[in-house]
């Protein structure tokens, strides 16, 4: 028992006892209501090359077109759908005809009434023809019509469970009909002047110095946005976006503005609030990739071995300086269908010497029972300590792992092509299995050239048939059933291991509230963020 | 003896040599019995990250995943010096071939050799580096191969130079006329003649190399298997406002080389050509 010094009791009890006596009162005050108002500073960088959103879904466009247009819902941090253009929705039993319902008294930027034929251009014509991400849901649509100016109906093909999550700004932004209906959809003039629903509408746009949104003063949420206007500054230097933040010259930085190392330091500074939210829709996983044509890779007791030896919690804490969380299988903990109940790889360096050991890989004269490269994933510093990890933590148990390092593209064909062993990935998961994670495993998507499919070759026919099953299914049980079989035998036959939930911080200046309140966070609309006074 | 204990008398004399000498004595020593008294491997994370230096277990403090900065500088040593010396040898080799060709025959011969050489002087040397390395997977030998390209261009027209001049000479005359072979004139009566430039040259080439090769790794260029200086740095900058310690003693290590190779370079200079160094002055 350590000793306590008798006066040093006394007073920490009067302490306490003092904050007890202003705790309620602290409780009490009321939040003070949302004032009209405040110019926000935010960072953007790169620049992005446009704000039409149907035409590029890049991260920098999404953050400032999404304030421009909208989408029929938006997303709770739970990944629930909430009321956005649609005032409400609903599904028919067969999970084939989606109806919903619009909100009234919405108009364009241009002044021009908001109507369900709007919804049908967009998702019928507009998305089809010129969004890669949102061409094929949308062609699962067998009709798409509006029997009344304020409700859309989707009648689809076949049950597609996923169709509820595409209604986000960046997958699916509803563009004005008026404007685009038989012009050229790239070269339409409109894509450099906007014309959205959105709370902010684009004011001026300084290429290279900033964009300047101003409050659309005719929105259909009455009241709202409460801030004035936005200028989203852009600043390619890491240093100087870092400074911008601390000097309070920007009140809002998000994805990888901040580089990983300075966040322990921002994070401390007082006026700054850092949260990890609103990333829930894309939901990152970076995951240690196999070439299963390769020997030993194709081995399942190999990479067993070679998950048990990596420590998640040194990659997240040593190299993501904290942020991020370790991965337990293909489905980011973020996407309502995972699940936590799989077979677990603790950071087990025994174990894996024992798995080798039983696959007869015993450790010759110099130490090393296999020999393995790995193609450095160029995506920053982060990605090299990574690697360079990951070849220390193999050696430890006998795997002799080699570097090799490249550019952007280079590595892409190599990956795409097959020719590799080993390298890091990472991708986005867009807020269902069926749209970010199956296209990985399934082996339908085996497809040499291209990248970000099943590149590593994992084929089994159980697996092919859960996630065409579980991706057609009406009833939601029974395709959450099929997502924890899928999620069991995906760990148990480690294709790739999964090691980290990427985690982005998002700080925000304290004077700003109410700025990320959604699964896609920054790249949200902004209406309800207003400015304390 | 008596020509070797005059050089030694003529280097003595540059204090600034004798410091050089010196320092990179000790580097050698370092590169060659460092890894005895540092045995373990450079990128072993041996302790906990950001350890401050002067501690007892890592004299040299700790990375960001740990390792020992110590032993990366002992084992980067190594690396280093390797790629310094033999790039330059490389370099040399062929800068020598080249420019004794030109220099010797001239003429057409010399004209097309010297406009191929100026077309690899008009590149950017190091814009040109880079380029060889990234087409070249990264690694050892693309980085040895890509310093050896750019830099042998100088050493030719430095010993064409030297040919010109000394082709002229009644010694290199008297062999033509006793009818010895055009190889054997230039290496065997030219080139001892005009070896003392072509060593002052190569010297200070040594720590240009050691610089590429540092500034190809700090750019994520270097040989991924290999512990470097310039890696060291270049993967610690992002943290030097945490862990100076991390970048500034791989740069350290660099000055002091690159400044030995230098003072060295300077005082073979004195040694060598004893009367372009002191009448000048």
């Amino acid at each position: 028992m350590p000793s306590i010094h008798p006066l040093r009791a006394v007073a920490a009890g009067i302490l306490l006892a003092a904050s007890a006596a202003l705790w309620p009162a602290l409780a009490q005050a009321p939040a003070p209501a949302p004032a009209r108002g405040g110019t926000m500073n935010i960072i953007i960088s790169p620049e992005p090359p446009t704000l039409m959103l149907g035409i590029n879904q890049t991260t920098p466009a999404a953050i400032v077109g999404g304030k421009i247009y909208e989408s029929l819902l938006r997303y709770d941090f739970d990944l629930k759908p909430m009321p956005g253009l649609a005032k409400s929705w609903s599904v028919s039993p067969d999970g084939l005809t989606y109806t919903f319902k619009l909100q009234e008294g919405v108009k364009w930027h241009d002044g021009t009434p908001f109507t369900a034929d709007d919804v049908v251009f967009s998702a019928k014509t507009y998305l089809t023809a010129v969004h890669p991400r949102s061409r094929p849901i949308f062609q699962r649509a067998e009709t798409i019509t509006a029997p009344d100016p304020l409700t859309v109906v989707f009648k689809l093909k076949g049950p597609f469970a996923p169709f509820l999550m595409a209604w986000e700004p960046s997958t699916a932004p509803i563009v004005p009909r008026h404007i685009y209906e038989g012009t050229d959809f790239r070269t339409n003039p409109a894509n450099a002047k906007p014309i959205g629903t959105g709370p902010f509408k684009l004011k001026e746009w300084v290429r290279g110095s900033h964009i300047h949104l101003v409050r659309n003063d005719d929105y259909w949420q009455k009241g709202k946005p409460y801030l004035d206007e936005i200028y989203y500054r852009v600043l390619p230097d890491a240093s100087a976006r870092t400074v911008a933040m601390e000097t309070g010259q920007t009140h809002l930085s998000a994805f990888a503005d901040i580089e990983t190392f300075e966040v322990p330091r921002l994070k401390a500074m007082p006026h700054l609030e850092m949260t990890t939210k609103g990333y829930e829709y894309l939901a990152q996983i970076v995951w240690l990739d196999f070439n299963l044509r390769a020997k030993p890779l194709d081995d399942r007791r190999f990479r067993q071995a070679v998950y048990h030896a990596i420590d998640r919690n040194f990659l997240r804490d040593r190299v993501w300086f904290g942020l991020g969380k370790p991965a337990t299988g293909p489905i980011h903990s973020s996407i309502p269908h995972y699940d936590a109940n799989v077979p677990k790889y603790a950071f087990d360096p025994k174990k894996a010497e024992a798995l080798l050991d039983e696959m007869g890989l015993k450790r010759g004269a110099d130490g090393v029972r296999a020999r393995i490269t790995m193609d450095q994933l160029p995506y920053g510093d982060v990605y090299v300590r990574a690697g360079e990890y990951i070849r220390q933590a193999l050696g430890r148990v006998g795997i002799q792992v080699t570097l090799r390092s490249a550019d952007v593209a280079t590595w892409g064909d190599r990956v795409r092509n097959w020719d590799y062993e080993m390298t890091l990935q990472v991708l986005s998961q867009l807020g269902h299995p069926a749209l970010g994670v199956s296209r990985l495993y399934v082996s339908s998507n085996i497809r040499k050239g291209v990248l970000f499919s099943n590149v590593n070759g994992y084929s089994n026919p159980r697996i092919d048939a859960l996630f065409d099953k579980a991706a057609v299914s009406a009833d939601a049980g029974e395709a959450q059933k099929m997502y924890t079989e899928i999620q069991k035998i995906l760990v148990e036959d480690v294709p790739v291991a999964w090691l980290l939930e990427l985690e982005f911080p998002t700080f925000i200046d304290k004077r700003f509230r109410n700025v990320v309140t959604s699964a896609i966070g920054v790249r949200d609309g902004f209406a309800d963020a207003y400015m304390q006074r | 003896m008596a020509a070797l204990r005059d050089f030694w008398r003529r280097y003595r004399r540059n204090k600034g040599a004798v410091v050089g000498l010196v320092v990179l004595a000790s580097i050698l020593l370092v590169a060659a019995f460092g890894p005895v008294i540092y045995p373990g491997n450079p990128w072993d994370m041996a302790g906990a990250p950001f350890q401050s230096p002067f501690g007892a277990e890592n004299p040299l403090g700790t990375d960001t995943l740990g390792r020992d900065v110590a032993t990366g500088i002992v084992h980067g040593a190594r690396v280093s010096l390797l790629i310094g010396f033999v790039a330059t040898l490389a370099a040399v080799g062929v800068g020598i071939c080249v420019g004794a060709v030109a220099g010797y025959f001239g003429g057409r011969v010399d004209d097309l050799i010297m406009r191929l050489t100026e077309f690899f002087q008009t590149i950017p040397s190091f814009v040109f580096a880079v380029v060889l390395v990234a087409i070249f997977t990264p690694g050892i030998g693309s980085i040895v191969t890509a310093i050896a390209v750019v830099s042998w261009p100088a050493v030719a027209r430095l010993v064409r130079g030297e040919f010109l001049t000394l082709r002229t000479r009644e010694f290199v005359q008297a062999s033509v006329v006793l009818g010895r072979s055009a190889r054997h004139i230039i290496f065997v009566e030219i080139l001892p003649n005009a070896i003392s430039p072509i060593i002052v040259s190569a010297s200070l080439m040594v720590a240009t190399a050691i610089l590429v090769e540092s500034s190809l790794s700090f750019l994520g260029l270097g040989d991924p298997n290999m512990m470097s200086w310039g890696y060291m740095i270049g993967a610690s900058r992002s943290v030097v406002r945490l862990a100076w310690w991390t970048s500034f003693f791989p740069g350290l290590a660099i000055v002091l080389t690159v400044l030995a190779l230098n003072l060295v370079g300077e005082g073979l200079s004195d040694a060598l050509n004893p009367r372009l160094s002191r009448e000048g002055r």
